[in-house]
């Protein structure tokens, strides 16, 4: 009983730096958060008397305004939802594709290494760095309108490249396919290869054996993956910001404009609706997936 | 033993085109601007190419405007070798502790795992709120004890207080899920076997499982770093007055139009490649000793 109890205790010795750093850095700041998106604020100074009014700001002309539009954080939403779906759609897909091809087509596990470290290699450089990467491929004068006018494919320049919501979603997709491949792939690394062959006996086409074997077995990776995706999406300010040309509303980027303008509570407000949709979202996907289980 | 070689299905080929495609896709624009930092005195931003020198190069380590690089990078790197040390102590010990009964980890855990998954705005936005009532609160107790002390007294904001912690949110998720997927694949009968051989629990920690998994710390180091390095999005709210390179060059994308912000690019690039190349290689050498 008592040796137990120095157990626990030096357990909990050993994990208390890291649960103090998360206490202190992470749950306290989002309770704060949470308490600030009720406060009121003047010019320079947060006041602490509670108000729902930071809420009701965020909806102002909310669902639709007086000249018929959708109000301005529904469309910020629809936008940035927007981009979440394509980037979703677009890695899971690539993502499943090249794990599939990585654990099931290439024989030998230093092969597979190499590649896999391959396509994890640029996840470790800066993502500011990768966006501007395109500026000179996709400019109005860069190597795609070159290549394009020169081959007398087009006259004038393509301007919706760079700045538009195609580049927006390109450098998501450029910056996060890699949070898909990694899970899914370590997911297929998993499945026992007699299963498949088992398939294959009972008259599956490789279609069918993906469909029905390989896919329903990967569902942890792919949904860990989507996780990641969907939140590091839904939260983005750095990358609307660059590939958009700062022309472009995301939520994200709200939150960061209303804070450099220290308006705090009401950038609290909204970082507690975009907490509040992004958990319902991740919680529609935890549903299918049991995280610890799967470590 | 080779067994006679298939021959390849059709979606092989594919997925292999789909593959490469996808590689020329990572690397391709990266390659663009690091051949472009090489741009002579009158190059632009885009192809062709008009002459190759360094000159970017001397323009960068002249200084941007008013922004000192020199001062960033050297932020940077310090503030990434704290995050480092951190993120490998803390990861370990939480990565022990896992190990035996943690009344209450399975809470702990999914705090972390929460961290990760947190959209990076929301914890920078509340850790920069934290430490802005933290000023009040000290503005307020220094008023009250030691007026004199107030004219000092700026914010306690800083890279190494909330700059830190935030990063530390980002990093250490990262470097105890690695330690969960070593300590997963540890065999437990060599600790049994050191202390069936009268070892203290200290001498069997030291000398058996520390070897063991010296090249996943070394790995989560690299994670630590490099994570750190680049980051952006956590630290954006939180690091006070003097930025980090990553957030100097994310302002430098919206003012500067010369190649000058790719010789930057590529030197950022070279230092997270010189990093990952010097963990390989302190892994490599750690492995091929123990042979």
């Amino acid at each position: 009983m008592n040796r137990a109890r120095t157990a626990h205790l030096t357990a909990w010795l050993q994990a208390s730096p890291l649960a103090a750093v998360f206490a202190l850095f992470f749950v306290l700041p989002l309770g704060l958060v949470l308490m600030v998106s009720f406060w009121q604020a003047s010019e320079y100074e947060l006041i602490p008397a509670f108000t729902g009014q930071n809420y009701l700001d965020v909806f102002t002309g909310c669902p639709v305004t007086p000249d018929g539009d959708l109000c301005v954080t529904f469309k910020t939403y629809l936008s940035t939802l927007k981009f979440s779906v394509l980037t979703w759609l677009i890695t899971a897909l690539l993502g499943f594709s090249i794990a599939y091809f990585l654990a099931f087509h290439i024989e030998g596990t230093l092969t597979q290494t190499v590649l896999f470290i391959v396509c994890t290699v640029p996840f470790w450089t800066s993502n500011v760095i990768r966006m501007i990467s395109w500026v000179p491929l996709l400019g109005r004068n860069g190597l795609v309108n070159q290549t394009l006018q020169g081959m007398g494919l087009i006259d004038t320049p393509i301007e919706w490249l760079l700045f538009s919501d195609f580049s927006v979603v390109l450098a998501f997709v450029h910056l996060y396919t890699m949070f898909m491949i990694v899970p899914i792939f370590n997911s297929m690394m998993r499945i026992d290869r007699n299963l498949l062959e088992a398939a294959r006996d009972n008259g599956a086409s490789p279609w069918q054996t993906v469909w029905h074997v390989v896919l329903p077995l990967s569902r942890t990776g792919l949904i860990i993956g989507s996780i990641f995706v969907v939140a590091l999406v839904m939260g983005d300010f750095v990358t609307v910001g660059v590939m958009g040309g700062q022309q472009i509303a995301s939520v994200g980027k709200i939150i960061q404009v209303q804070t450099s303008y220290l308006q705090f509570p009401i950038a609290a407000a909204n970082a507690v609706i975009l907490l509040a949709v992004v958990l319902l979202m991740i919680v529609a996907l935890m549903r299918l997936v049991n995280l610890r289980k799967e470590l | 033993m080779r067994v006679i070689r298939k021959k390849r299905p059709l979606s092989f080929w594919l997925l292999g085109a789909v593959f490469a495609a996808f590689v020329l896709f990572l690397y391709g624009p990266m390659f663009a601007i690091f051949v472009l930092s090489f741009q002579g005195p009158e190059g632009g931003l885009t192809f062709p190419m008009r002459g190759v020198s360094l000159h970017w190069f001397r323009v960068l380590w002249e200084g941007i405007g008013v922004i000192d690089i020199g001062a960033a990078f050297r932020r940077s790197l310090v503030l990434g070798t704290v995050v480092m040390v951190l993120t490998v102590g803390l990861s370990l010990l939480a990565g022990l502790a896992y190990r035996k009964k943690l009344p209450g980890g399975t809470a702990l855990f999914y705090v972390v795992v929460a961290s990760l998954i947190m959209p990076s705005i929301i914890v920078s936005l509340g850790i920069g709120l934290s430490f802005r009532l933290l000023d009040t609160g000290v503005k307020t107790l220094l008023e009250a004890q030691w007026p004199e002390a107030l004219d000092t007294f700026t914010s306690t904001l800083g890279m190494f207080t909330s700059g830190l912690g935030a990063q530390l949110t980002w990093t250490l998720p990262f470097g105890l899920l690695i330690m969960f997927a070593v300590f997963n694949r540890f065999n437990p009968a060599f600790e049994e076997a050191a202390r069936d051989l009268g070892a203290t629990p200290w001498q069997s920690f030291r000398h058996v499982v520390l070897p063991l998994i010296g090249p996943s710390l070394v790995g989560v180091g690299m994670f630590g770093f490099t994570l750190s390095w680049d980051e952006i999005a956590r630290s954006s709210q939180a690091m006070g007055d003097l930025n980090t390179l990553p957030l100097e060059l994310q302002g430098l994308t919206t003012t500067v139009t010369t190649p000058v912000i790719y010789a930057l690019g590529t030197v950022t690039t070279v230092v997270s490649f010189l990093v990952m190349g010097l963990t390989l290689a302190t892994v490599g050498l750690w492995q091929s000793r123990r042979r």
